[in-house]
């Protein structure tokens, strides 16, 4: 009876007391956020994408634009592979390094036992520490190797992400010539890559973006269970991990001359504003979403794109340009992960989700 | 005279398959119900209408209009099934809807995997 | 257990109302207009189909006729699959694409042709009722029990 009693106590501490309407984990005193006072620098970037992707909005940012989904090769698979590939080296070149001056990679993709990675590194020979965080695997694995770079442990190390609209369908949805209609809001999975080096902070790096802090995130379960309905899934991890880092990093939200989401997509993002609006903080101009921006409303993509490579291209394209170029001087990079298989869904499991965040500055002061 | 009654086959035909995809879709958007949950629903209401006798009714006003959408497999399973364990006995019940269906069933298969053979999926 | 929680479970419940609200519909009447258009024109050409067969042989027994009425279907359906316009004219039709007997054979032809990359015995063989398997067994399955329950109600002929 005693253990009952306690186990209740517990729960009820479960959601803060707020009078907000969907009140978030009960904050506790943990310091969730990481500050990296080494200031590890994002040297060299890459991002290749599908043809689809190259007539978006986006499509002058991206370095490189394949114009077949195969690229070539036997297996969408393979391509993938490919796309790993050539953004890795592109970076590493971008960079000015050679593959040997790479300590460590860490990278990640949807597909399961991450083979597209692990494939991708075979050929490379650089030594890999494998992720898995779905959508959230770039800010996830920039979040590692700053650290890594930071604690002193390695000088150079590289993070990819990547996803295949074919090879993701395949896994999570039907095959691809099935007859399925998407209801409206369904999102569209990226065909891409991007990989950025992330390297020690000395007089020849002085001069490239610094990431200045990273938040890990919690998993967040609102109870959305619709697969296809994956922005307001991941929304309210979005919420969680931007309100910590309001509240934790002293920055308000108008310190960042851009707030950046991974895939939440029009609806999910929509969303986000509308909770973070709940807890009195408006996001305004500078708050964009990668999924919304990467395709034109007339492609077709109901609510926008997902997928690993929709932050992760976004953000070695158009994002570090212009941190590069100093246009912007601080952004904060969330991107959100939905953690479920394909089989949890169908036991009747909700979608359980992550969101990590880096803060980057420009070289030219991170001061507003 | 013999074409108008065609032309009012062919309108009875179009409105009866309509009317059934139609309620599906609806099925679709209100309940969330997946299509695979959908189809099943379908071929089990075809099942029962020819076990209950009701379903070659149907099918002299409808024909196509009924006998197309998966109500009709379900419907020729069904009568597969009792017709032969009616003439041959209990163990006719098991061959039955499949001795029925072969046709169909066949010619998806052997097409299907000539189709493979030729084509490749692509991403549109 | 803290999901189960009933300040969690309020939350989750009200969450989901508020999603609920902002989500995009479709559009019900115009879903509806293309089901019911692509079902019928479906249906319409299998009736075609059947009364040419007819028009060719008079003599040729109705069974016969919609058995080859729905082998010409299902093949057509089939090389629309794999020639890649299928899923063009399903993205519009919906129920109308897949409730008819040219949907089953898509789901088929989809499932063989997309793991063919696995190899014509683990990939296509394996894969090929991935998507219809809940159709063929519950038919199956379902049709049998028909069939012995008639056979215990009527008896034999």
């Amino acid at each position: 009876m005693s253990l009952f009693k306690r186990s209740e106590k517990n729960d009820s501490a479960a959601v803060e007391q707020s009078s907000a309407e969907f009140p978030l984990r009960t904050p506790s005193a943990r310091q969730r956020i990481m500050r990296f006072f080494n200031t590890p620098r994002i040297v060299g970037k890459m991002s290749v994408v599908g043809e689809k992707e190259s007539k978006g909005p986006m499509g002058k940012y991206f370095s490189k634009c394949e114009t077949d989904d195969k690229m070539g090769e036997k297996t969408f698979e393979r391509a993938e592979i490919r796309m790993v590939d050539t953004a890795v080296r592109g970076a590493i070149r971008d960079a000015r390094l050679g593959i040997d001056d790479i300590d460590v990679m860490v990278s990640g993709d949807l597909l399961n036992q991450m083979t597209t990675s692990s494939y991708a590194v075979r050929d490379l020979g650089i030594p890999h520490i494998g992720i898995y965080g779905a959508c959230s695997t770039m800010t996830e694995g920039l979040m590692l190797a700053a650290s890594l770079v930071d604690s002193g442990y390695y000088k150079n190390v590289v993070c990819a992400a990547s996803s295949h609209f074919a090879t993701a369908e395949r896994q999570f949805r039907y095959p691809l010539e099935y007859g399925c209609q998407r209801p409206p809001y369904a999102q569209w999975t990226v065909t891409g890559a991007g990989a950025s080096v992330v390297s020690t902070n000395n007089a020849q790096t002085e001069r490239f973006p610094k990431i200045v802090a990273a938040i890990p995130g919690l998993i967040t379960d609102y109870g959305v269970n619709d697969l296809n309905n994956m922005g307001a899934a991941m929304a309210p991890a979005a919420l969680d991990t931007m309100y910590t880092m309001l509240t934790q990093s002293g920055f308000t939200e108008n310190d960042f001359d851009m707030i950046v989401t991974g895939d939440l997509g029009k609806l999910g993002s929509d969303i986000l504003r509308d909770l973070m609006r709940e807890r009195g903080i408006r996001l305004g101009q500078n708050y964009i979403d990668c999924g919304n921006i990467i395709y034109d409303v007339d492609q077709k993509c109901y609510q926008g794109g997902s997928g690993c490579a929709c932050s992760a291209t976004i953000f070695n394209s158009y994002i570090m340009d212009k941190l590069t170029s100093g246009e912007f001087k601080r952004i904060a990079y969330l991107a959100t992960g939905a953690l479920m298989s394909t089989q949890s869904c169908y036991q009747g499991e909700t979608i359980p989700c992550i969101s990590h965040a880096v803060i980057v500055e420009s070289p030219f002061g991170g001061e507003k | 005279m013999e074409i108008l009654q065609n032309i009012a086959t062919y309108a009875i035909v179009f409105a009866t398959g309509g009317a059934l995809c139609a309620i599906a879709e609806l099925l679709v958007v209100r309940t969330k119900l997946t299509p695979a949950r959908i189809l099943v629903i379908f071929l089990i209401a075809g099942i029962i209408l020819e076990s209950v006798g009701v379903y070659d009714y149907i099918f002299k006003v409808c024909q196509a209009g009924i006998s197309v959408p998966i109500v009709g497999f379900g419907a020729a399973l069904a009568k597969g099934s009792i017709e032969m364990a009616r003439s041959v006995g209990f163990l006719g019940a098991f061959a039955g809807g499949l001795v029925r269906t072969a046709y169909g069933v066949g010619a998806a298969v052997v097409m299907s995997y000539i189709v493979t053979l030729v084509f490749n999926p692509r991403t549109k | 257990m803290s999901q189960n929680t009933n300040a969690v479970k309020a939350r989750n419940e009200r969450y989901n109302k508020y999603v609920e609200t902002v989500t995009p519909k479709t559009s019900i009447p115009k879903a509806l207009f293309h089901s019911f258009a692509v079902g019928g024109l479906t249906c319409v050409i299998g009736q075609g189909i059947g009364d040419i067969v007819k028009l060719i042989s008079p003599t040729m027994p109705n069974d016969m006729v919609s058995n080859i009425t729905s082998m010409i279907l299902v093949t057509v359906a089939i090389l629309f699959t794999g020639l890649g316009f299928f899923d063009v004219i399903a993205r519009q039709g919906g129920a109308g694409s897949f409730l008819p007997i040219t949907g089953f054979a898509n789901a088929m032809a989809s499932a063989s042709m997309e793991f063919k990359t696995e190899g014509l015995i683990f990939g296509t063989s394996v894969k090929l009722f991935s998507v219809v398997g809940p159709v063929v067994v519950n038919g199956i399955v379902w049709s049998t029990v028909a069939g012995l329950i008639n056979l215990l109600i009527l008896g034999m002929k």
